[in-house]
């Protein structure tokens, strides 16, 4: 998926503070295997990688993960009610073609939702459209606009509004730029967002 | 089905060995075989630790022999020589590994051509109608005979992927790791249905002599060598036959009859005289029966979950996309059973053109994942 080029990436350790001991975790879109080798090293997490790409696959077979090969656009409906802590969706929101019902699929299977995305509003993003006028093209976001596999790419306010809109409520936030926290004008100084999303209204 | 043997990567020239079980097994079908003998094969070394084996169900057709040679036959490679050997995916290096022969196959274990004691004549239609169950039980005593408390890995494709994931629910504390390729949890009304098709041309042939043939010196090769024509066909994809024969003919004019004409008719007639010539009639109505009638959900109310609840062993489960005799989505139902039940399972869709057939082919993504896999597991 997108932005897996990276092979530890900046939101590893911030999802990783977001698990506790022993979580059932659910990684979608988990690439070679690194965040969900990482979870269960460092807080004995248990759980599946869902990956498309077999080389991914293959690699997540490799470090040993449990991995099923599927494709997110389709569902989840290999997996059961609640049948997990949380779910993960790492910088893979932007790639996906049917974020609606994902997300609802998210939250069906897991108690929670922890998404990270780069964010589009990010200044230099911003720079690159406004003032050298292209589209953007940085760590974060590494393609050409002809070759991206990005297809909805959104700010920080874009996805509070979402969730807001679908009634998901918003537990945590965490703003990172060259993975360093970001709390003054996130939606203008932050490159990529981490989100823990659950069920229910935001109170926020 | 093996191509030319890699001699390099080769476990050698190999030797059979038989164990005779005097014990009587009781079968899933109520009746009981007072006494059987397996007939095996092994590669590799059993470690201090005896946590080094790996179990190799055969499919209908397989045999207890899955790799090297024989010294007085040096062109009868394994069926599995592409995967098994030093330095190969499953690595007699690491692993012992064992092939064994199933119960009513006609290798060497005791099957319908055997002699019965009791009559001193081959058991032919005599011959009990044995399961996928029966098989686990068969060769849980050769797992004793060997001195295998557990299987490192119990390993198969098609009927013995299916033999993989019943070894894994009837005798969780004895298996690993179950890799279970190119199989499904039960066969659809369309797979009964070629099975029986298959059955019916065996059936009919006046000389299969309800299953007693032997005594008329005669084996029923027309109605097996369409078993097994019809049967190839569902081996492969569509997609390969139409590229490895579309319509191409073996002469140039159409001659207006019913000989042989097009290549696929001389490939499929081909395949049916050589199966025909070398497997046992009564084996090939067994090992479909066992096919069919395998259906682990069924004794916990069809749903396949409350089956896989009593698995221990991790899985690999194994699909190909141009299988369509158990297209990736049967795989799909094992899969999900075992997730959820939270048990710890691996799953792969492999890209290979070449249909059913493709969990015997060294096609290099598919290998690569066993590789993996297999190279996790700690002897």
């Amino acid at each position: 998926m997108s932005g897996a080029a990276l092979e530890s990436r900046a939101d590893f350790e911030l999802i990783a503070r977001f698990i506790r001991e022993g979580e059932q975790v659910l990684d979608l879109g988990c690439g070679n295997g690194a965040l969900l080798g990482h979870l269960i090293a460092t807080r004995g997490a248990g759980g599946y990688g869902v990956e498309i790409d077999p080389d991914k696959v293959l690699a997540s077979i490799e470090r040993g993960i449990d991995v099923i090969q599927g494709d997110l656009e389709t569902g989840l409906s290999g997996f059961r009610d609640a049948a997990f802590d949380r779910v993960i969706l790492s910088l893979t929101l932007q790639a996906m073609h049917r974020i609606e019902p994902l997300l609802a699929e998210m939250l069906r299977v897991g108690r929670e939702a922890i998404v990270s995305f780069p964010n589009f509003g990010y200044w230099r993003h911003r720079a690159q459209i406004a003032l050298a006028g292209h589209m953007p093209v940085s760590p974060e976001l590494p393609y050409q606009w002809y070759d991206t596999p990005n297809v909805h790419l959104c700010t920080l306010r874009d996805f509070e509004t979402f969730c807001a809109h679908h009634a998901y409520r918003i537990i945590d936030r965490h703003v990172l730029t060259r993975g360093r926290s970001v709390r003054w004008l996130p939606n203008l100084l932050g490159s990529i967002a981490v989100y823990r999303v659950q069920r229910g209204t935001d109170s926020r | 089905m093996s191509e030319r043997i890699d001699t390099a990567r080769s476990v050698g020239c190999v030797t059979p060995q038989e164990v005779a079980f005097p014990e009587p097994l009781r079968l899933a079908g109520g009746s009981e075989l007072a006494a059987y003998t397996l007939c095996f094969e092994t590669y590799g070394t059993l470690n201090a630790a005896r946590s080094n084996a790996v179990l190799v169900c055969h499919a209908l057709s397989g045999s207890h022999h899955v790799a090297g040679w024989y010294a007085d036959d040096p062109d009868d490679v394994g069926w599995w020589d592409n995967l098994v050997g030093p330095g190969k995916p499953l690595d007699t290096e690491r692993f012992f590994v064992v092939g064994v022969n199933n119960l009513g196959g006609c290798h060497g274990s005791t099957g319908p051509a055997t002699i019965r004691p009791e009559t001193g004549r081959p058991w032919g239609a005599a011959f009990p109608v044995v399961t996928v169950e029966d098989w686990v039980r068969a060769q849980a005593r050769l797992a004793d005979h060997l001195g295998i408390d557990a299987w490192a890995a119990v390993i198969g494709g098609s009927l013995g992927g299916m033999q993989a994931l019943q070894w894994a629910l009837d005798r969780p504390e004895r298996v690993r790791h179950a890799i279970v390729l190119a199989a499904a949890p039960k066969l659809t009304a369309q797979n009964i249905a070629f099975n029986d098709v298959a059955r019916q041309a065996i059936l009919t042939d006046p000389d299969f002599h309800g299953g007693d043939f032997y005594a008329h010196g005669v084996h029923p090769v027309r109605g097996l060598r369409i078993a097994r024509m019809l049967g190839h066909i569902t081996y492969l994809s569509v997609d390969q036959m139409a590229e490895k024969f579309g319509r191409a003919r073996r002469a140039g004019d159409l001659s207006y009859s019913f000989d042989v004409e097009f290549e696929i008719e001389s490939y499929l007639r081909y395949q049916g005289d050589k199966f025909a010539a070398s497997f046992d009639a009564n084996t090939y109505l067994l090992m479909t029966k066992a096919l069919d009638y395998f259906d682990p959900a069924h004794a916990y109310g069809d749903n396949l979950g409350a089956a896989c609840a009593r698995a221990r062993a991790r899985f690999l489960v194994v699909s190909f996309t141009t299988d369509w005799r158990f297209d990736p989505s049967r795989s799909r139902e094992i899969v999900r059973a075992l997730v959820e039940n939270g048990k710890r399972v691996s799953y792969a869709e492999i890209d290979c053109p070449y249909g059913h057939d493709s969990f015997l082919i060294a096609h290099p993504h598919y290998h690569r994942v066993l590789a993996a896999y297999l190279g996790n597991i700690r002897p």
